[in-house]
């Protein structure tokens, strides 16, 4: 189908478009890499009077590295962060991600602003973000505001960003080489929606895990972080990790949802083969 | 809805200046199928799942139709038509042709480019990596065995020449 009519408007600085969006309010969507927004549009699942494209503000692209933390602007594309020896080196979570989202055609354009600020329950940026414990950055015209990602997802597709605000970038913190990272999901096909996920970063030093950080994604209605199952985890070595007792915790933690494509049983069960995998790939890396 | 603004835009497509006053609404491929009438890029679910549409922009193989034609503005085009006359592709054209790896041929310019941007990216990819690059390509003729089989052999007949050339 064809999208209901719409101006457009590509203002090339942020305050422009701030400008623009205050003064439309809810009438308006921001379209960044417009792979999920676009197809809304089309099958007019929704259908806003105005767009304002965010392409042309040059300060909302890019990835920069300061002592305690890797900074992603907004705009930036799935692409550029599967390329980049920055994400590679100081959040290699986020490298790993990049090839369960979608297609290569859609990660030339979708962003890591556009992923989170959409919210989609099977999505991986938000776990991964949930994972890092990062923070998204969000400016309107009257101020800029930091939120901690596992308080900024709030229910299905709803989160902590205002009508009169937009992401305008993403910051890490920098962990050391001790951090183990894992990413899986169980999909239908490669690129497909998962139907479970498990984003997975913890130090393990001489061993040992601390700081543990497991969160599940397409089983409830946001990234859930599996706290119980983490309190497993601490402290403990890993190649004596009792399977049997943290998947029992992950039992505790997840409520899944049924969808079309597993029931909210197979769910469950998919969650504890994917932590499974994490722990077993935690003790061969090492 | 009253008082649509047209929206003005500047590209190159295929290597050739267009200038063009479009609807907002109008999406890439639609401008390149409708007013241009390069109508190799094809028009399948028109949500980004199928890959029909595939267009490069900027270097980059995206969704015609998840692109609108005013985001073109500045950009640098290249429709499957493009690519077939510059040469790009017809080691890829002439494999898959050899291989049948096309029946009614809806998805092969789509298959043609993202392949393409495959190759120019990894010079020896495994099947699986083909198969993962492709796989936001959908066939529902051939399958797929015989689209991986023509570009696998296309990567092998490439790096074999590089190599030649080099010694």
């Amino acid at each position: 189908m064809k999208p209901a009519a719409f101006n457009y408007k590509k203002p090339s600085t942020l305050t422009g478009v701030l400008e623009l969006l205050r003064e439309s309010g809810e009438d308006s969507n921001i379209l960044a890499g417009g792979q999920s927004l676009m197809p809304t549009l089309n099958m007019r699942l929704s259908a806003p009077s105005l767009l304002i494209d965010i392409n042309g503000v040059d300060e909302l692209f890019g990835i920069s590295v300061t002592d305690n933390t890797v900074r992603i602007g907004s705009m930036t594309r799935h692409a550029e962060l599967e390329k980049s020896s920055v994400i590679s080196e100081h959040i290699p979570l986020i490298n790993a991600a990049m090839p369960y989202i979608a297609h290569p055609a859609i990660r030339n354009r979708g962003t890591i602003g556009g992923s989170l600020a959409l919210a989609d329950p099977a999505a991986e940026l938000p776990a991964c973000l949930c994972a890092l414990r990062g923070f998204v950055e969000m400016t309107s015209t009257s101020a800029t505001r930091k939120v901690e990602a596992k308080d900024f997802f709030r229910a299905l597709y709803e989160t902590d960003l205002k009508a009169n605000e937009i992401i305008t970038a993403i910051e890490i913190p920098r962990y050391d080489q001790n951090y183990f990272s894992f990413i899986d999901e169980l999909s239908r096909r490669h690129g497909d929606y998962a139907m479970c996920g498990l984003a997975f970063h913890a130090k393990i030093e001489e061993k040992i895990i601390s700081d543990a950080q497991i969160v599940f994604f397409a089983v409830e209605a946001k990234p859930i972080i599996a706290v119980t199952a983490m309190r497993e985890l601490e402290g403990a070595k890993i190649s004596d990790v009792s399977l049997e007792v943290l998947q029992g915790a992950v039992g505790n933690d997840l409520d899944p949802f049924g969808d079309l494509h597993a029931s909210a049983t197979l769910k469950l069960h998919y969650a504890k083969e994917l932590i499974k995998r994490a722990i077993t790939s935690g003790i061969t890396s090492g | 809805m009253d008082n649509i603004e047209q929206i003005k835009i500047n590209t190159v497509v295929n290597g050739e200046k267009v200038e063009a006053f479009v609807e907002p609404r109008l999406s890439l491929v639609d401008f390149l199928r409708n007013e241009l009438e390069l109508t190799g890029s094809h028009v399948g679910c028109e949500h980004g799942v199928c890959g029909a549409c595939s267009i490069q922009v900027d270097g980059s193989v995206v969704r015609g139709c998840l692109m609108l034609a005013s985001q073109a503005d500045g950009a640098d085009v290249i429709s499957i038509e493009g690519a077939s006359d510059a040469g790009i592709v017809a080691d890829l054209q002439k494999a898959f042709h050899e291989r049948n790896a096309l029946q009614c041929g809806f998805c092969t310019p789509g298959m043609l480019l993202t392949s393409s941007e495959l190759l120019d990216q990894k010079k020896n990819p495994t099947r699986a990596e083909i198969r993962e690059y492709l796989s936001g390509n959908y066939c529902r003729c051939t399958g797929y065995e015989a689209i991986i089989d023509a570009v696998e052999t296309v990567a092998i007949d490439r790096a074999g020449s590089s190599h030649n050339g080099k010694s």
